[in-house]
């Protein structure tokens, strides 16, 4: 069986299912990486607002080459561009905005996430910390937390886990984690995480083959 | 009282001593106060304690101070893309305090707004809660953080009107707003000095009473770390 290729979901349409979490009015925060893709599949018609942490509301395209501004950069550090409903104001600001609760949603990578929420994603012991940046802030603060993973690490191990083995970045804080192969949800994070969707291709026993946190199905 | 300075060694004239505490602005190597850098450098003052969001990057912003070895201790959330840092952190040589990125900027604020602590969500049930003082809010678990109270801020920013009223641009603004605040002392370097009256007093970003002493740093040569673009469509 773990000779077997199996079907799933691409970073692309794993991005697509995180936007289907996207409501018309959010204000949202997307993680470096595959949760970056989830601006490239905001439902036409739907007015989501995109924040950048170093100080932004309405992140714009990447420029042209000749609008190009050293002063206007993502969390990423990458150049970016303004729209005409965009407004900057200072990290002190930004993070009130994240920890009191006025973000929507996040989209967020993780290394592991547990059954009880919890999610680790900023340093592994003996490699080179280069620091949580905002996570730990974002975790913390925003009202929905989606993870976005592949579902087992390079190594073929479980990366949705009973507990996590690397330092946290949050305890008991994630609502939902999509993977390759499949999505879990809790409707609080009193209740325990729930199978609610296989990719194509997939199975449930696929998924349990290669999940070790326990998770009503 | 005059502000305006000639340069920024003059600008930083009798604020440097050993093993003070630096607030620094910027976020990566966007509204850095680089100016004032180059000259804390040249100064020679070490033991440094600086609090930076980011460490800059191989010998630009604060690498330059990590390079000649005059920072003794960074407190910042992200110090990627720095091979000297790493070097010195790996070696222990440098002493780092990594600290939520939201949970530094109102440090910095807090400092600067004379509130000694402040209680946060952002890091419980994490490394950084251990050895933090712990209170239950409304059944939820918060730790205490410390406000950062520095002996000197170092700033950059976009316009400033003689008097030291100071707006910045874009996401420049960043930290710089915060550690403003947060030193007993702020210097600041801007792009460009205005005539008093220049600026609407209601789009001032920075109150005057923070700026005591600025210098005017252009031309700036602005660095960016990630040039990312989009082609535009054929007509």
């Amino acid at each position: 069986m773990a000779t077997t290729m199996t079907k799933g979901w691409d970073r692309n349409q794993m991005a697509a299912r995180a936007a289907r979490e996207l409501r018309d009015g959010y204000y949202v925060n997307l993680g470096i990486g595959i949760p970056t893709l989830v601006a490239n599949n905001i439902p036409e018609g739907m007015t989501v607002t995109l924040q950048s942490e170093n100080g932004m509301l309405g992140i714009g395209p990447f420029p042209y080459e000749d609008e190009v501004d050293p002063d206007l950069i993502n969390a990423g550090k990458q150049t970016i561009s303004q729209l005409p409903s965009s407004s900057y104001f200072s990290s002190a600001d930004s993070f009130a905005m994240i920890r009191g609760g006025h973000i929507d949603l996040t989209v967020l990578g993780a290394m592991e996430v547990s059954e009880k929420g919890d999610i680790a994603n900023w340093m592994i012991p003996g490699k080179m910390i280069k620091g949580m940046g905002g996570a730990m802030d974002l975790v913390a603060g925003v009202k929905k937390i989606i993870v976005v993973m592949e579902h087992v690490s390079k190594n073929g191990d479980p990366k949705f886990i009973p507990e996590c083995t690397l330092p946290l970045t949050g305890k008991n804080v994630v609502d939902m984690i999509i993977t390759d192969l499949a999505v879990f949800q809790r409707p609080d994070h009193g209740s325990p995480f729930k199978l609610i969707e296989v990719a194509p291709g997939i199975t449930a026993d696929d998924v349990a083959a290669k999940t070790s946190a326990r998770y009503d199905s | 009282m005059q502000k305006m300075h000639p340069s920024a060694e003059a600008a930083l004239d009798g604020l440097l001593f050993d093993g003070m505490t630096i607030c620094a602005g910027g976020f990566g190597l966007c509204g850095i106060p680089e100016r004032l850098i180059q000259a804390i450098q040249a100064s020679g003052v070490k033991d440094l304690v600086v609090a930076s969001n980011n460490a800059g990057i191989d010998n630009e912003g604060l690498g330059k101070l990590l390079r000649t070895r005059q920072v003794r201790k960074m407190i910042s959330s992200y110090v990627g893309e720095n091979k000297e840092f790493e070097r010195q952190f790996l070696a222990g040589e440098l002493e780092v305090e990594f600290c939520p990125q939201g949970t530094l900027a109102e440090r910095m604020r807090a400092g600067g707004a004379g509130i000694p602590g402040f209680y946060t969500k952002t890091g419980v049930g994490t490394q950084v809660a251990e050895g933090k003082e712990h209170k239950e809010f409304e059944g939820e678990t918060y730790i205490l953080e410390r406000g950062i109270r520095a002996d000197l801020s170092i700033i950059k920013g976009w316009k400033a009107d003689e008097a030291g009223n100071l707006v910045f641009r874009k996401t420049a603004r960043n930290f710089n707003q915060p550690a403003a605040t947060s030193g007993k002392v702020c210097v600041a370097e801007v792009e460009e000095i205005v005539p008093v009256g220049s600026l609407d007093p209601d789009s001032v970003h920075l109150p005057s009473i923070y700026v005591k002493r600025m210098i005017l740093g252009a031309p700036y040569e602005k660095k960016i770390e990630f040039r990312t673009v989009r082609q535009r469509e054929a007509a």
